[in-house]
């Protein structure tokens, strides 16, 4: 179970983020919507663990993934370190079947710059999943790809979803995203931002 | 027909540069030819004493490497990614930076004494400011991203400085490595001239005192020969390795 309670950020003097409260049960996915700038990026740092600097609580699972904007790999490393060195407890076995499983079969030992972008976002994918996450964050994860492409992403981060049965937070400003993803969908909106149920 | 290597080639030019000026100069008293060291260069590697103050000064410039590398890079990285510490340390490293390295050599001689650990002092406190300011400068364009990445998947600190920063701080570490070494021991041989019983420094004060020109070059190019070496043994090969990923 992952419990939400902040009660106020501020950057500087400026309050960005009102109370916001929820809850992420096992298995279930929440789709947070809203204008860009409103301070979705704000309150998913919040969530993952990677902004301390605000008012209230937040009580996570230890075992937390994300995927990012971009894919953030390690350039250096090859794909299957790029999931091992992620996970200490990840055999190189299991990381191969995961590789396998995003359709990254026999790329293995090659560079993140030798593959596509579409196969940089599955391996960023596979990378988030082959930990067996609790809590698994998604910020935009299909901005800025083609339809197709978006599409393969989705169907494939839903069967992984289905799965594994992470709790999710999905943050995007696309409905349809939202509708096809989330179990349950909010929306961020005012300033500062607090959340209602949304489309 | 065969390519020759370019490094091989661009030697010989500089060979041949040397042989022109000394053929023009045509007194072996100001400027030797290449052969006429020949001779000379065996006598002083048989009688042992080349070998002894080229190791002298080796190990001299080995720890003044390691100890200013490290110092550098720790203080370059902390300076880097804590912008109230570099607010602070920003002025001394400017001083620093701009001490004359003949001023720190003798200061440490007048304060530290005629001995080895003055010696080592004073070259790595004039090595120290260079190596911290190309690794701030590194420190300051490490990703965000992968910082975030790291964080979010509590990646232990060790695994972190291996596979996150070292790899990114690379291509700095390695320009402070190579401008390194040169300056390094530039200064070695000036802390030995002034103040060590031993070294190429030392032999270089001692040839140039009896106007020896030909022992003089003798000692200066036989660190160079061995700094080739390193540069092409173990330095390049390194960078290919660390930089395999680039050219995948």
């Amino acid at each position: 179970m992952i419990e939400v309670a902040v009660t106020a950020k501020h950057f500087g003097s400026q309050q960005v983020l009102g109370p916001i409260s929820f809850r992420i049960a096992p298995g279930e996915t929440l789709a947070v919507t809203g204008p860009s700038g409103i301070g979705k990026t704000t309150l998913l740092r919040i969530v993952a663990g990677l902004d301390r600097r605000f008012e209230g609580r937040v009580d996570r699972p230890s075992r937390v993934a994300m995927v990012f904007q971009e894919p953030v790999l390690l350039p250096w490393r090859s794909a299957l370190a790029n999931l091992t060195l992620m996970h200490p407890g990840l055999t190189a076995g299991a990381a191969g079947e995961m590789l396998a499983e995003v359709g990254l079969a026999g790329k293995a030992d090659h560079f993140p710059g030798q593959l596509s972008l579409g196969q940089q976002r599955r391996l960023a994918l596979a990378r988030a999943f082959a930990g067996q996450p609790e809590l698994l964050v998604l910020d935009e994860p299909f901005v800025s790809l083609d339809a197709a492409l978006a599409e393969t992403m989705l169907a494939l981060t839903e069967a992984l979803i289905a799965r594994l049965r992470p709790a999710v937070l999905l943050v995007t400003h696309s409905p349809a995203e939202a509708a096809r993803l989330g179990d349950r969908r909010m929306r961020l909106s005012g300033s500062p931002a607090r959340l209602e149920p949304g489309t | 027909m065969t390519r020759l290597p370019a490094p091989a080639v661009s030697l010989a030019g500089l060979l041949g540069l040397w042989t022109a000026a000394a053929l023009a100069a045509a007194d072996p008293q100001i400027l030797p030819p290449p052969w006429a060291l020949i001779g000379p260069a065996r006598a002083e590697i048989a009688s042992g004493r080349l070998p002894f103050h080229l190791g002298h000064t080796l190990w001299r410039v080995a720890w003044a490497f390691v100890l200013a590398m490290v110092l550098g890079t720790v203080l370059g990285y902390a300076m880097g990614r804590c912008r109230r510490l570099d607010r602070w340390l920003d002025p001394w490293l400017v001083v620093f930076l701009n001490l004359p390295a003949l001023v720190l050599i003798v200061l440490c001689y007048l304060w530290i004494g005629l001995n080895e650990t003055a010696a080592i002092t004073a070259v790595v406190l004039n090595k120290v400011p260079n190596v911290t300011t190309v690794i701030r400068e590194g420190a300051r364009s490490l990703s965000g991203d992968l910082d975030d990445l790291a964080a979010v998947f509590h990646m232990p600190p060790g695994r972190r400085v291996r596979h996150v920063i070292l790899p990114q701080l690379g291509p700095y570490l390695s320009a402070a490595a190579r401008s390194g070494v040169a300056v390094i021991w530039k200064i070695v041989l000036v802390v030995e001239f002034l103040g060590r019983s031993n070294g190429i420094g030392f032999q270089i004060h001692l040839y140039f005192q009896l106007f020896d020109v030909t022992r003089v070059l003798i000692y200066a190019l036989s660190f160079v020969a061995v700094m080739l070496a390193v540069e092409w043994a173990l330095l390049q090969p390194w960078e290919r390795l660390a930089g395999r990923w680039r050219r995948a």
